[in-house]
């Protein structure tokens, strides 16, 4: 049976654009057009994923997130034309997998929609070798290859990359980082994090401008990118 | 004044004709005594122009109880007068506020002479005469001569009436003038059928008020008046003309204000002679250490004269000098005065010899100068010599410090009298004399004089132990030693008073000259305000308060000195007075004196900034006569430095909104270019999809549509820019990652090119917001893959030199015009010969150039070195470097 997958916009035109291209990609799609009737369709038809816009014309989206969060556990991807950093930063917050810029590149929201099921729900038992590319992270014996190649990280290093790809694919705030590698420490700052990732990359990336396996997702944290 | 020969218009006079306009025309009816039917004749004149359509109310008419004058208010709107309660009685004034809310195009206004009710908004009518003017109604009034100021006096000496309420000369000079004549006889025949209705206090002194010739006198002064105030607005003409002409400009006339009483006789002595002059006058304090000692009484007879002075158009001068004489003598020479008009004071010939007379010495060397001696009444009253300070009488410590030095000397000589002879005794006496004197002043050296020449006596001069002297030449070293006692003191307290007022004075403009430094090197009003609040009340210790106009009609408090000041409404339409005339309003002035708080106005390029409020805490006046001009020099610097900062935040804005109109031009005529032209490309493509697809048009709805978003982004950002809405969320951020996430989202725009990064590992990280940056560098990147030529490299270059990092975009083309470099980042702009068909908005650069900005970093365009191509780079200077991180916290 396909995975089941509610998108909540009011704009008809975005929902039609979705529903097509769900369809195509094999998915099952319901819509909902306002926040009480998302609420609805997600306590009768049980979605796997909703497709939230942040504008609704009854509420707020952002004060759906938490609702859809306690009765079910769908993976929620934020679909919104605002790109306000401290919007998505809440939204992570509150619970969302994933958030999407409108306007959205079609393969793009399918490949993050396909990440993010595959890894929703997964967290407590996380796979203990994670992929990505070439690199491979062994989390349990905390070692990292490249191709056969290991190599050698920090410990900051170590952690810093073990949270990130505990949570592959999806973005992980700046905070949760922080408190992840620095959490015992008096003075977490951001910049110390710059420059972990910076060496991160510089270890696990093959030189060239573009492509690289941890994404920078602007004012709000980072992302290890997961195969499509 | 003289007028530039050449018949250029006066300014002055221009400026006074200018001041004119917007007001209402002013008349007044002049008689010469009570009774020749001034009221009457203005009431018959109001009523003619009521015919003539004129809308006339009659704000005030004192009819008293006469037949004919009542009959001619009747069809006159007449305006209800207000009650006023004032101590148990209750008194009808005329209301000035409901005259200002019915807004006639004329008023009658009877007895402008008349001293409302205390309470009322002005102490006198002519004041409200003056708002009603202002508010450009038109105003009739009525006044007798012997009310005009500077004829007071003059009345007074022959009619031996003194009349307390008077109008200033400069009230009657706005006015057009209109003599009520009847002759004597005529008038006396009026009086004697009881037709003339005389105040209750006046009648006993009427038989000699009344009298023919009295009547005739009045009666030619009211003429003269009126003939000086036709010739004085034709002279206004004149010069507002530029008419040339001759008149007698060449005099200049300086009155010597002295502190005796009948200085304000002297002033309005001064203001006819003026005025017959025709000439320009001044008013001339001559501040001597003397002042020092002046009472009260004196100080404030000084400030009166000074201040009437001033309302009858005379300039004022304080100067300070040691000496009366050369004070006068210097100013008349720089003043280059020719006329001088001063008192001779009833002053005791012991004083005269003793200081000469000033009079006599002045008319002695002063050559080239008429001076107008007159003879200064001495008000019995005003003679207040014992108020003096009681310092004179100096303090009981140096009474008990003399006589200790006397004993002790006296000590001292007898233990040493078998080795000096009696002269010698003598001469040691005079060591307490001088020092008490000296010490202590006149009354103290005395004392030592007298407790000195007693102990030697009694102890020394046979026959010893005795108060007798026996040989006469030793009367003469008792003499010497009080003269000595005298002479000493005399010396010693006029040149400590030399030096205290040399001192006073350099303190004085030591503290003007550190205010100003202080005050003109700020560039933000609520500091300058601030400081002038704390300023003067450090000079004056006063409470200060700064308002300025705010919103609508109401006051904003810019700044206090003291936290806990306090308005009350009294205070606040004392302030609004203040602000709305540009008069002083409030405790001290004329105007609303049951305010605690004194307000003067802030008064810089002809008009009223804000008003500056000062209060004592005691309740007390706010300033004292002496403290005025120093407060009136703070007032004009402060205005002068509120009036640049004014100007500049003005200027600012005019600039401001003129960029947002050339923005807002520019923007549109490019909406509609960049919409439109990818819209259509969008819609052509999707009208041919209906034919079937084809991937070359998909491909063009993707490129427009793409197009279309990056312009929209564009001009969001530019919207948040311009409303002065950008929000900074600085972080350290790492630029190789900054520069690897923005040429990942700008590959679309960079199809075509190869993309170097040329930006080393150990660059540092630098403060910025990752956002805006992320933005700035797309659209470097969107301007180097449109203008740079296809196929070849784009270089994203770091470097870290001399303390300050660049992050170069460079691509291979045209490169640009040389000497066109700053342009490029202006909004909208689009260099000529760049070809529209690329497509750029000329919106790209301009928002690089403001988000670098806000975030403290600076924009440079220009071509590369070997001039393959165009080069943009952004420029982080040593500031924006984060420093300091510690290599553990990444171990």
């Amino acid at each position: 049976m396909p995975a089941k997958i509610l998108v909540v916009d009011d704009e008809a035109a975005i929902r039609r654009l979705l529903r097509n291209t769900l369809t195509r990609a094999g998915y099952a799609v319901v819509e909902a057009e306002d926040g009480r009737q998302a609420l609805q369709q997600a306590a009768v038809e049980h979605p796997s994923a909703v497709l939230l816009d942040l504008g609704l014309p009854d509420r707020d989206g952002l004060s759906l997130i938490p609702l859809l969060r306690t009765h079910g556990d769908a993976v929620i991807l934020v679909v919104s034309a605002r790109d306000a950093v401290d919007e998505k930063v809440t939204a992570l917050d509150l619970g969302a997998d994933d958030f999407i810029t409108k306007p959205f590149d079609s393969e793009e929201l399918l490949a993050r929609l396909r990440v993010a099921l595959r890894h929703h729900g997964l967290s407590e038992t996380t796979p203990k070798i994670v992929r990505t590319g070439d690199v491979s992270i062994d989390l349990d014996r905390r070692v990292v290859f490249r191709g056969a190649e290991e190599l050698h990280l920090t410990r900051k290093e170590h952690d810093v990359l073990a949270v990130l790809a505990r949570h592959i694919g999806r973005v992980v705030t700046h905070q949760r980082v922080l408190a992840a590698a620095w959490g015992g420490e008096e003075d977490p700052r951001v910049e110390y994090l710059r420059i972990v990732i910076r060496n991160l990359r510089q270890k696990l990336e093959h030189p060239g401008p573009v492509g690289s396996v941890i994404a920078n997702e602007l004012g709000v944290g980072y992302r290890l990118r997961a195969d499509a | 004044m003289p007028v530039s020969g050449d018949g250029r218009p006066d300014p002055d006079a221009l400026l006074r004709a200018a001041a004119q306009e917007g007001r209402g025309r002013f008349k007044v009816f002049l008689g010469a005594a009570p009774g020749v039917g001034k009221t009457f004749e203005m009431l018959s004149e109001g009523a003619a122009r009521r015919r003539d359509g004129v809308d006339v109310v009659v704000g005030v008419v004192e009819t008293h109880g006469r037949a004919e004058t009542q009959a001619l208010t009747r069809g006159h709107e007449i305006i209800a007068r207000r009650a006023i309660a004032y101590e148990g009685r209750t008194l009808q004034e005329m209301d000035l506020d409901a005259i200002l809310a019915r807004a006639p195009r004329l008023v009658l206004v009877d007895e402008l002479a008349h001293t409302n009710a205390p309470g009322s908004r002005h102490p006198k009518r002519y004041q409200d005469v003056e708002e009603l003017l202002v508010a450009g109604i038109d105003v009739y009034s009525t006044v007798n001569i012997q009310h005009v100021e500077s004829l007071n006096d003059i009345v007074a000496s022959f009619t031996r009436v003194r009349v307390r309420e008077t109008v200033p000369d400069s009230v009657l000079e706005m006015a057009e003038i209109e003599v009520v004549d009847i002759p004597p006889d005529e008038l006396i025949e009026r009086l004697r059928a009881g037709k003339v209705y005389l105040p209750h206090e006046a009648t006993r002194a009427l038989s000699h008020f009344f009298s023919k010739s009295n009547l005739s006198a009045l009666r030619e002064l009211a003429l003269r008046r009126a003939a000086q105030a036709v010739d004085a607005r034709m002279l206004d003409d004149v010069r507002a003309l530029g008419l040339g002409g001759t008149w007698a400009g060449s005099d200049r006339i300086v009155v010597a204000i002295n502190e005796l009483p009948g200085a304000d006789t002297l002033v309005r002595a001064a203001k006819r002679v003026a005025d017959g002059l025709r000439g320009p006058w001044t008013a001339l304090f001559i501040e001597t250490p003397r002042v020092a000692n002046f009472s009260d009484a004196e100080h404030q007879r000084v400030a009166a004269a000074m201040t009437l002075a001033t309302q009858l158009g005379a300039a004022v001068a304080t100067v300070p000098a040691t000496d009366v004489v050369a004070g006068i003598q210097g100013f008349l020479a720089d003043a280059r005065a020719t006329q001088l008009v001063m008192g001779k004071s009833h002053r005791s010939r012991w004083f005269e010899f003793l200081h000469g007379s000033v009079v006599d010495r002045v008319i002695r060397d002063t050559p080239g100068v008429t001076v107008h001696v007159l003879p200064v009444a001495a008000d019995p009253r005003g003679r207040d010599r014992g108020r003096r300070r009681p310092a004179r009488w100096g303090t009981p410590a140096g009474y008990v410090v003399t006589t200790a030095l006397v004993a002790s000397v006296t000590g001292v000589a007898s233990a040493l009298f078998h080795i000096l002879d009696l002269g010698n005794v003598a001469l040691l006496y005079l060591l307490p004399v001088m020092a008490a004197a000296s010490l202590y002043g006149l009354r103290t050296g005395l004392y030592a004089g007298i407790a000195s020449s007693l102990a030697y006596n009694f102890f020394f001069l046979p026959p010893v132990g005795t108060l007798s002297i026996s040989n006469p030449e030793n009367l003469v070293s008792v003499v010497v030693l009080l003269a000595i006692a005298v002479a000493t003191s005399q010396l010693t307290s006029r040149v400590r008073a030399q030096a205290d007022l040399a001192a006073a004075s350099a303190r004085t403009n030591a503290t003007l000259a550190g205010f100003l430094r202080q005050i003109t090197s700020v560039n933000d009003i609520d500091v300058a305000a601030q400081m002038i609040c704390d300023d003067v009340r450090g000079l004056l210790d006063v409470q200060v308060v700064l308002l300025v106009p705010g919103i609508g009609k109401s006051l904003e408090i810019l700044a206090a000195s003291d936290a806990g000041y306090h308005l009350g409404t009294m205070d606040t339409a004392a302030a609004t007075w203040a602000l709305d005339t540009g008069m002083a309003a409030g405790k001290g002035s004329g105007t609303l004196a049951a305010s605690e708080w004194l307000f003067q106005p802030l008064k810089a390029g002809g008009h009223v900034l804000g008003v500056l409020g000062v209060a004592k805490d005691s309740a007390a006046d706010p300033v004292r006569a002496d403290q005025l001009p120093l407060l009136s020099s703070l007032l004009d610097q402060s205005a002068l430095v509120l009036e640049r900062l004014r100007l500049e935040v003005e200027m600012r804005d005019v600039e401001t909104v003129r960029t947002r109109d050339r923005l807002r031009a520019a923007l549109l005529s490019s909406v509609s270019h960049d919409l439109r032209t990818p819209l259509t490309a969008v819609i052509a493509a999707a009208d041919q999809l209906e034919h079937g697809a084809t991937p070359d048009l998909i491909a063009t709805i993707k490129a427009e549509a793409a197009r279309l978003n990056r312009f929209v982004a564009n001009l969001l950002d530019m919207a948040r820019v311009e409303a002065g809405a950008l929000k900074l969320n600085i972080e350290p951020t790492d630029l190789s990652d900054a520069v690897t996430g923005a040429a990942h989202d700008a590959r679309r725009a960079l199809e075509g090119h190869a993309v170097r990064l040329d930006v080393p590992p150990d660059l540092p990280l630098v403060y910025t917001d990752p956002q805006l940056l992320h933005h700035c560098l797309l659209n470097l990147l969107d301007n180097a893959g449109r203008y740079g030529d296809p196929g070849t490299e784009i270089v994203i270059e770091g470097r870290h030199r001399f303390g300050e990092l660049r992050l170069a975009v460079m691509d291979h083309g045209p490169g640009l015009p040389p000497g066109k470099e700053t342009e490029v980042f202006e909004t909208f702009r689009r260099l000529e010969g760049s070809d529209r068909a690329v497509g750029g908005t000329g919106l790209g650069l301009a928002i690089v150039k403001a988000f670098a900005e806000a975030m403290d970093m600076t924009v440079e365009a220009g071509n590369r070195d070997d001039g393959s191509g165009a080069a943009f780079a952004l420029i982080f200077p040593r500031g924006l470097i984060v420093r300091d991180l510690k290599p553990e916290s990444i171990a």
